[in-house]
């Protein structure tokens, strides 16, 4: 169905939802490189006045990509709550941005919000948040976890320590997770991208990992992001695998590019709740997403970038993940040029993930080929940290050596910490205090000698 | 410097390339750390930004006796190639005008690609290293083209009418490796291939991957292309880290059977 919108004598039209929903989104490469974006800043003005107007209930009669074709439109409609949307099932789209900024969407009502919502109305409704609004109603959502710890407490930032190394190199490896624990990191998990996807190596890493938790008594849990076939028969052989990995997007066929679907994910998650490896709960998944992942598997429909992530999320929480977050800058400037549109992705990829109850975290980060910088990264942290956002990385000195991408470094999360009044999980500030890492965890203090018991760790 | 607490892990530096062990002014970053990474970062932007000195690099080319040609693609700067990787993979239209036939078993392209540096300082001895390991393959002109993406081969291919294309092109620069060279061989070019029907070798450089052992695996890839009559996902590499054959005993899939 087509819409009109007339703003100051002016009408604009829109062909069908999915082109409404481009059009109203702000400008990033990508929506361009696909040919959907709006042609200029007044037709995607226009295009948000429109999509505001749009009863929420639209997206409950009408699908941007078709339920027959595609598995996670059937998952989005199948498992949508009725019950959880009818407080909000009689708003417009500028009616529910209203609601979720007012006193009453508190943190109770949101949760109890959450299984109502599909995607695409989070999607709609951050395309006319501004940055501040994406921030503000974000902090109001809370999406706790727990495996070996707790992560997504108020007032708490937890990080992903990730030691990669070019070659896989044990030693290597263990003197970047030494230099990330002597700097407080990998609450979240410690989690390596491997250099090889064979089996023997992925079980040799998991086994690495397991051993360093185990032995320094860390509450904190691994994972080795390899392809969740390659987790399931690693654990079929007997790796002592904590989380297992899987890169998702929001379409049947891009997940597909993936070489994964909703069953293989089920069988993944399945295989690591049979190890009972957790402590203190069973969130076993760990999810990362990107906007343009979609369009750059050819795999879009012609759905606008922003919206197809938020539907990455609906597959996210269908497995109880312990761990989600957006790469936010890491495919490239065809998707998000500058720094503008990453911070801006950023920002919705997380607002779009808590409102719809996932554990969200991002990977703060950008290539040398997008037109971005430190500068830029400073910004986005501090403005996640702000919203709340359950995790960042942490990378030695922000220089991914294997992805070749800069990430948040250690340092980094410090200084979000001292800022922002964020303490890491609260079993894990334990025990950095015990370990003789922080002598205050809760202000970010570090000590400033080596632990005899760390220096095992690296040292041989 | 005073203010600044060293790490007592500095010694670890040496197992991995990771900026480890920095220090810290109070929890941040000390200033020569924080530098370094500007300095760096710096290197990288300008090995994408900075352009090709085309003329430089068909000096070079002439100087091992090769005919070459100046070709672009669609792209016509650099912001729009950035975001536009489909006008990158095509021809422009007096590219693809000036290109004649010129049947030949192998067209060799040069393309800025994300580093311009990457061309500039490995094209001339790397194929120091490759033309004299050519011998079988009679050779076309080179294409020396701008604004390009890996795909661009298969267009330059098909119009000389090459039995097959290598394409040298600057790499996505890394932090620590903002000249990072990448070679791409496809048989029968045209366009419409994908990725699959490529084979890569990557990282080539001095502190990579070394000119000598590049070009042995290039020619060992060539020469399975011809056999075969075909490239990519199904032809598989399998010569060791310096380019070498592996003997059938040293390969564990083979020697299982």
């Amino acid at each position: 169905m087509a819409y009109a919108q007339s703003v100051r004598g002016q009408t604009y039209r829109f062909d069908d939802l999915k082109s409404l929903l481009a059009k109203a989104t702000p400008a990033r490469s990508g929506d361009a490189l696909a040919g959907i974006a709006a042609r200029d800043d007044s037709e995607r003005a226009a295009a948000q006045w429109a999509l505001a107007e749009l009863p929420l209930k639209t997206f409950l009669n009408e699908q941007v990509v078709p339920y027959e074709a595609d598995e996670v439109t059937r998952l989005i409609v199948d498992s949508h709550d009725a019950g959880a949307f009818a407080p909000v099932s009689h708003l417009t789209v500028g009616d529910f941005r209203n609601f979720l900024l007012s006193d009453a969407a508190d943190e109770a009502r949101l949760t109890a919000l959450a299984p109502g919502l599909t995607p695409e109305m989070a999607a709609a409704v951050s395309k006319i948040m501004r940055a501040q609004d994406l921030v503000l109603v974000a902090r109001k959502c809370r999406v706790v976890t727990k495996f070996r710890n707790t992560i997504g407490l108020p007032g708490r930032l937890s990080t992903r320590l990730q030691p990669n190394h070019p070659t896989d190199d044990p030693a290597g490896i263990a003197a970047s997770v030494l230099d990330g624990l002597m700097y407080g990191s990998g609450d979240a998990v410690i989690g390596i991208n491997p250099a090889s996807d064979s089996i023997p190596a992925v079980m040799k890493l998991v086994a690495m990992l397991d051993e360093i938790i185990a032995r320094q008594e860390i509450p904190t849990q691994s994972c080795v992001l390899t392809h969740v076939t390659t987790s399931i028969e690693a654990i079929s052989r007997g790796a002592p695998l904590d989380l297992v990995f899987q890169s998702i997007a929001g379409t049947q066929a891009a997940n597909a590019s993936f070489g994964v679907d909703l069953a293989v994910l089920r069988e993944g998650r399945d295989a690591a709740l049979s190890l009972k490896r957790g402590t203190l709960g069973d969130n076993v998944m760990y999810f990362e997403t990107g906007q343009g992942s979609a369009l750059s598997a050819e795999a879009h429909h012609g759905v606008d970038q922003q919206t197809l992530e938020a539907r990455a999320y609906a597959v996210a929480r269908a497995f109880k993940p312990l761990l989600v977050n957006t790469v936010v800058g890491f495919i490239g400037p065809e998707y998000l040029y500058n720094g503008k549109q990453i911070i801006r992705a950023g920002l919705e990829d997380h607002f779009c993930g808590k409102l719809l109850g996932v554990p969200m975290g991002c990977d703060i980060c950008y290539t040398n080929h997008a037109e971005a910088d430190q500068d830029d990264m400073d910004v986005l942290l501090t403005l996640l940290g702000a919203a709340g956002v359950n995790f960042i990385m942490g990378i030695p000195g922000s220089d991914d050596i294997m992805l070749n991408y800069q990430t948040t470094s250690f340092h980094d999360a410090l200084y979000a910490r001292r800022v922002l009044n964020l303490a890491p999980a609260p079993e894990f500030a334990e025990w950095l205090e015990k370990a003789g890492i922080f002598v205050d965890a809760a202000r970010a203090k570090l000590s400033d000698t080596l632990p005899s018991q760390m220096r095992a760790l690296a040292f041989s | 410097m005073s203010e600044v607490i060293k790490n007592p892990w500095t010694e670890l530096r040496r197992l991995t390339a990771a900026r480890i062990a920095l220090g810290r002014a109070g929890a941040s970053l000390p200033t020569a750390a924080h530098l370094d990474f500007q300095f760096d970062h710096a290197r990288a932007r300008d090995a994408v930004h900075r352009p090709l000195d085309a003329d430089a690099v068909e000096a070079v080319l002439r100087g091992h006796t090769l005919d070459v040609v100046r070709a672009h693609s669609a792209a016509p700067d650099r912001a729009t190639y950035l975001q536009r990787p489909d006008l990158g993979r095509r021809l422009d239209d007096s590219s693809r005008t000036a290109l004649r036939p010129n049947p030949c078993d192998l067209a060799l392209v040069v393309a800025d690609g994300l580093s311009s540096f990457a061309i500039e300082n490995n094209v001339g001895p790397f194929l120091a290293s490759l033309l004299p390991m050519l011998g079988g393959f009679s050779l076309g002109p080179v294409a020396l083209a701008l604004q390009g993406r890996v795909a661009l081969g298969d267009e330059i291919g098909a119009a000389l009418q090459a039995k097959a294309v290598i394409v040298l092109i600057g790499e996505r620069p890394g932090l620590s490796s903002p000249d990072s060279m990448g070679l791409y061989l496809t048989w029968a070019p045209q366009k419409g291939r994908t990725d699959a029907d490529r084979n890569c070798i990557s990282n080539i450089r001095p502190e990579g991957l070394s000119f000598d052992a590049a070009a042995r695996k290039t020619v060992y890839l060539l020469n399975e292309a011809r056999r075969l009559a075909y490239s990519g996902v199904r032809l598989k590499d399998e010569t060791d880290a310096d380019g070498l054959t592996l003997a059938r005993e040293a390969r564990p899939e083979l020697s299982a059977t």
